[in-house]
């Protein structure tokens, strides 16, 4: 449905998007995961034609998105970040204009409209100005105008972002249920989101893919290679040479508590050092207040991702 | 065409949804209701040699207004999409660079049509009310009206030009006026400039909205003025098109 190939796309002094090569298939969901400035929002621009690229190829559906462009757009449904709306248009009226600008007409027009409406949960609203809705209404205004048109494919550029929690759930529901008819792909950088409803996670960083692979994987891989909360009550020096000879720990730091030393460590991909800090602190007859394993952060994949890279 | 229709009625209708269309047509309403009566006094004065028409168009209140009128026709045009981010809405659809392009020019243009259409009935009004005792011809309601849509079609190209460089809406306004306002006054350098050569002057008077007024108000079309005022049309709104597309790009 996607086929991006070497796309980059350079501005004055800077490379947003280096040299990208990815494929989306029919049916499936794609995160598209990294940091603020990672790329993310250039690479939906250039595939929804709105901005062309430096170099390099992307078709939707096999049409190129520069050369055929309104084809390619035809197949395309595309929610922009901040999700940008006319505001002095009424919600129907906003998506009939767009259904009708998409090629959308008369009486399909009208079932169209009634469709996502539903959909998205838009029906008490629809009489409303869109200057007069909340943040999480204009959020689902802008999902139902790129659903208006049925379009084989969605592109999503953060369609959670600055939505409350329980709009937020109810976005995320909507994605997935959207799932089953449509490939979609969209970006975000909360990790939590992606494992819930996407079959497939792209991580990018300065423009480069750094992975590529199913959020069960992924999460496997940097599980292991995540970081470990030690405290146990000995003198900080010692403490920290001590763990430090532990095989598969990478980095320590420790903080003092009183007579307690609060170690965080990141340990090797693969490692696991649990048993190994138990026995250490058995030999040393060190008390032992907490030995736990932390919860992946999405920081920890991209330092993991990051580093494993240079 | 039937996109170009929808993205033509948006537009047409965006005018409507704000009150500055209300508030455009009201005040543009007073100032011509108020150059119609001057000029109706004028011809009250005594005997004279102009129609209605003539007196009516040729006054600086007309042309204040005249000018005055387009920065805020076309100051939102262009660069209300580009603040809003609305243009990566619109271009993201399947709609090509030309047809949002002329849409906003043609929506603008159709707002000022609508904006000359009330001053209709002064005439209509004024040669009821006398009675077919002032000179009258219907030239010079053609040729009259078919200037102001001339000179309108260039003036609103110039306006979106101004509106297409800028995400401000202020700022475009300033553009447009100091670049109508300057294309006015061009056409005035030979009243201004006293030891102007003849043969300038008379180039010069080519261009000057006032001495095309003087005449198509008179029923006489000059086909020069045609000429120039659909090629500048043209030219202007060429450049609004690349523009536009190189800030798109750039966005």
């Amino acid at each position: 449905m996607i086929t991006v190939e070497n796309l980059t796309k350079r501005y004055a002094g800077h490379t947003a998007v280096n040299d990208l090569s990815f494929q989306v298939e029919k049916g499936e969901i794609v995160g598209f995961l990294g940091p603020n400035g990672a790329g993310k929002s250039t690479t939906m621009r250039i595939l929804s034609s709105f901005m062309p690229a430096t170099s390099g190829r992307a078709a939707i559906a096999g049409f190129d998105v520069f050369t055929q462009s309104i084809e390619a757009r035809r197949h395309l449904g595309y929610m922009p970040e901040n999700v940008p709306l006319y505001t002095d248009m009424r919600v129907s009226e906003y998506l009939a204009y767009r259904g009708a600008l998409k090629g959308v007409h008369g009486g399909r027009l009208k079932e169209r409209i009634g469709d996502v409406l539903e959909l998205c949960s838009l029906d008490d609203v629809q009489r409303k100005p869109i200057s007069a809705l909340s943040k999480g209404y204009r959020q689902r205004v802008g999902l139902a105008d790129a659903l208006i048109h049925e379009p084989d494919l969605l592109i999503l550029d953060e369609p959670t972002i600055g939505l409350d929690p329980n709009q937020i759930r109810q976005v995320r529901d909507l994605i997935r249920n959207l799932g089953k008819r449509h490939t979609i792909l969209l970006s975000t950088h909360i990790l939590p989101e992606v494992e819930m409803t996407c079959s497939r996670v792209i991580i990018i960083g300065k423009g480069r893919i750094l992975a590529s692979d199913t959020p069960q994987n992924l999460r496997g891989a940097i599980r292991s290679a995540g970081g470990v909360r030690f405290e146990v009550r000995a003198g900080t020096d010692s403490a920290e040479a001590e763990i430090r000879k532990v095989p598969g720990v990478r980095e320590v730091t420790v903080e003092p508590d009183g007579e307690w030393s609060l170690c965080q460590l990141r340990t090797e991909a693969g490692a696991d050092v649990r048993e190994e800090l138990f026995r250490l602190a058995a030999d040393r007859r060190w008390s032992v207040r907490e030995l736990t394993r932390r919860n992946v952060t999405l920081e920890d994949v991209f330092v993991e991702i990051t580093q494993s890279e240079a | 065409m039937r996109r170009f229709l929808t993205l033509l009625g948006r537009e047409v209708k965006s005018y409507f949804y704000s009150p500055i269309a209300y508030v455009v047509l009201f005040f543009f309403l007073l100032l011509t209701g108020f150059n119609f009566y001057a000029s109706v006094s004028l011809l009250n004065r005594g005997p004279t040699e102009v129609t209605v028409i003539e007196a009516f168009f040729n006054t600086v209140l007309f042309w204040f207004g005249f000018v005055l009128v387009f920065p805020l026709i076309t100051m939102r045009t262009f660069a209300d999409e580009f603040r809003m981010g609305t243009i990566e809405a619109l271009m993201t659809a399947p709609v090509r660079d030309l047809e949002v392009v002329l849409a906003k020019y043609l929506g603008a243009l159709f707002f000022y049509i609508v904006l000359w259409l009330p001053s209709l009935l002064y005439f209509v009004v004024f040669h009821a009310v006398s009675q077919g005792s002032a000179a009258n011809a219907a030239g010079a309601y053609w040729g009259t009206y078919l200037l102001l849509l001339l000179m309108g079609a260039f003036y609103v190209a110039v306006g979106c030009l101004a509106s297409s460089l800028t995400r401000n809406q202020i700022i475009a306004a300033v553009i447009s006026f100091c670049a109508i306002t300057l294309l006015f006054f061009s056409g005035l350098l030979g009243f201004i400039e006293a030891n102007m050569s003849p043969a300038l002057r008379d180039v010069v008077g080519h261009f000057s909205a006032i001495e095309h007024m003087g005449e198509f108000s008179k029923g006489i079309i000059d086909s020069r003025a045609l000429v120039w005022y659909g090629t500048m049309t043209f030219l202007v709104l060429a450049l609004t098109f690349q523009v536009f597309q190189y800030r798109k790009w750039r966005a």
